[in-house]
């Protein structure tokens, strides 16, 4: 069980060019599951490879239980990382790769040899032992990678993209296989992602980094319901975004003005954020206006109109029932659940 | 395990999966032979007349093979007066150690040149390929008065410092070559896992470059064991290498620069013979570094 501490931590590659990761502070508990999501280039796999040691931060402090780790060389830190390209030794069979770590630990062959064929039981590749990596599937391959990074009980199991790489179906077989081993084994795990679903779905918290910078550290439904930015926000995908002027609890819009208790901001300028599914078309009870439909699909499990009111657009998703009721151009009432407005900071560009 | 693969060398590989394999094992027959009838043809061939020449008593044109044979040639290199064999184990050492210092050297240059983006990388590029490109003759000249003031010349230990000049270069573009198609994430993840700095040297880096390093090494050897230019001058006749020798031998007494020649190639073909499967098939160096 190892809690993993990062203190301003910052890496700059060159001075000309602003930091990879820009004074990042971290608590990443012990025992969970946290992913570090951000488009690509925004400093995750960096931050990831100085938690291993394979790179020096140029200034801040990561610390393992308390205690600075950062005069420690990767190999003695047990913070083991697995490469979004698997990197399995090629002239090395499979049980000589996923027992290269122990052999490292000068551990006796005969128990590598037993711990190899747990390895490979856990990861449901039983006698592949003596294959060559190359005789693999990249999904196998992915898996004797984490069979490898395993079999040395790391105290922080660092997995690069896991997913990324593998085919859907695939993909899905692989999140529960890390979700399972990683509740039964307790170890502290991070991960590198771009996929803010596969984020959403495995982590226990997610630190979002844009531009090696933490825009916010949170349980992943926070991101949905109370994004600290609207540049969080659009990231996750489908928002509505309504501009106005926030004061005592209402916010006054191009379209009307709407009851919002729950805010980022204290007041002025600020943006309406509500999220499609929180958009009901029909029974009007407050918090509504009068909006015209523009277009709508039906998808199945749920229907998706557009909706235009006044000079702006929202999206609605609502039971696919709806689509009988309401044809393209009709008038309808449309209401924002107070409740689930979330009230935040305008971008710094359209300030 | 139920679809065991078994590499094609074995003779049941056909009937595992017949057509991949003999597919596969057709073309490693074909490759073997393309290799050993060059071989045969480059190195083994131009033997054969030296040798024929070496036991040759008189042999006058237009006779196809010489009249009169003789053992006098092989006597000549085999006596203790002549010190051949002495001459040929010298020669040998200094192959070796040159061989040494150049992977010693060229490994860790190949690795920066190979690896890294630096300033002035052209530069280096063009300093380390200089010596192939100027004439010997012309840097050995300079490099002389050098040593002569080190009071290098005329010392083996002068003639091994300016035989790594020309092998030198070798080596650090084949490693070069080796290590710009080296991922060195593979190192980290070694280090990730556990492995020291030695230890991933030793498990992880030494196994990838392998075929590389035999290859310039026996580019190194090569070079230095038949340098002629160099050691003359560098050696200023006190250090006798075969070269050296059998020039002499090569106007006054053809058989025994015949026997002498012999002796002189059999190294290279026995050192070329046991290393030619990193030249070619599987492990080539050029083709295996694609595969790491």
């Amino acid at each position: 069980m190892t809690q993993v501490t990062l203190s301003a931590l910052t890496k700059q590659f060159d001075e000309k060019s602003p930091p990879a990761v820009d004074r990042l502070d971290l608590e990443i508990e012990s025992g969970k599951l946290t992913a570090l999501l951000g488009p690509s280039g925004c400093g995750k796999t960096t931050t990831m490879k100085m938690i291993a040691g394979l790179l020096r931060p140029t200034s801040g402090d990561i610390g393992f239980n308390g205690e600075s780790i950062l005069s420690i060389p990767p190999e003695d830190r047990g913070a083991v990382m697995v490469f979004q390209n698997y990197l399995l030794f090629p002239y090395m069979t499979i049980a000589e790769n996923i027992g290269f770590g122990l052999k490292m630990r000068k551990v006796d062959r005969k128990e590598i040899r037993t711990r190899v064929t747990d390895m490979l039981d856990l990861v449901q590749l039983p006698g592949f032992e003596d294959r060559k990596p190359r005789q693999l599937s990249g999904g196998q391959q992915q898996r004797i990678a984490l069979a490898r990074a395993l079999i040395v009980q790391p105290n922080v199991l660092l997995l690069d993209e896991p997913l990324s790489n593998l085919d859907a179906h695939l993909r899905d077989e692989m999140r529960e296989l890390i979700r399972r081993i990683q509740t039964e084994m307790e170890i502290t795990t991070v991960f590198v992602t771009h996929d803010q679903e596969e984020a959403v779905v495995l982590a226990d918290r997610i630190a979002l980094l844009f531009d090696g910078q933490l825009q916010q550290f949170d349980v992943p439904d926070a991101f949905f319901e109370s994004p600290e930015s609207i540049e969080i926000a659009k990231f996750f995908g489908g928002t509505n975004f309504i501009p106005g002027h926030y004061e005592g609890g209402e916010i006054t819009t191009a379209i009307g003005r709407f009851r919002a208790p729950r805010s980022a901001v204290e007041g002025g300028d600020a943006v309406l954020s509500i999220r499609p599914e929180a958009v009901t078309l029909g029974a009007a009870e407050g918090n509504s206006v009068m909006g015209r439909i523009r277009s709508h699909v039906y998808v199945g499990r749920y229907a998706r109109f557009r909706i235009t009111l006044g000079e702006i657009e929202v999206e609605a998703i609502t039971d696919p029932a709806q689509v009988k009721l309401f044809n393209d151009g009709d008038e309808v009432p449309v209401t924002f659940d107070p409740a689930k407005i979330w009230v935040i900071r305008p971008a710094s560009s359209e300030q | 395990m139920t679809d065991t693969r078994i590499e094609p060398t074995g003779a049941a590989a056909g009937a595992v999966a017949p057509e991949a394999s003999e597919r596969r094992f057709s073309w490693r027959i074909t490759g073997r032979w393309v290799g050993i009838t060059g071989l045969l043809a480059f190195l083994v061939a131009p033997i054969v007349p030296l040798f024929i020449w070496s036991i040759s008593f008189r042999w006058f044109y237009p006779a196809i093979l010489p009249t009169e044979y003789s053992a006098r040639a092989w006597t000549e290199v085999i006596t203790p007066h002549n010190d051949v064999l002495g001459v040929a184990w010298n020669t040998a050492l200094i192959a070796l150690v040159v061989t040494v210092l150049s992977i010693l050297l060229g490994v860790p240059a190949g690795r920066a040149l190979g690896l890294y983006e630096f300033r002035g990388k052209r530069l280096v590029e063009w300093m380390i390929l200089a010596p192939i490109i100027v004439p010997g003759l012309a840097v050995v000249l300079g490099i002389h008065v050098l040593f002569i003031r080190a009071g290098l010349s005329n010392s083996i230990p002068g003639v091994i410092l300016v035989h790594l000049v020309p092998t030198l270069p070798y080596m650090t573009l084949v490693m070069s070559g080796v290590f710009a198609n080296y991922d060195t994430d593979f190192e980290l993840q070694a280090r990730s896992l556990g492995a020291s700095r030695w230890a991933t040297q030793l498990h992880i880096t030494l196994p990838a470059i392998f075929p590389g390093v035999v290859v310039g090494a026996l580019f190194a050897f090569i070079i230095s064991w038949s340098q002629y230019v160099l050691t003359l001058l560098i050696g200023g006749g006190q250090v006798q290498t075969l070269p050296l020798l059998l020039f002499g031998f090569v106007r006054s007494d053809p058989a025994i620069a015949g026997a002498l020649s012999v002796v002189f190639i059999l190294p290279a073909v026995i050192v070329l013979l046991l290393s030619s499967r990193y030249l070619s098939g599987d492990n080539a160096a050029v083709g295996g570094i694609g595969n790491i």
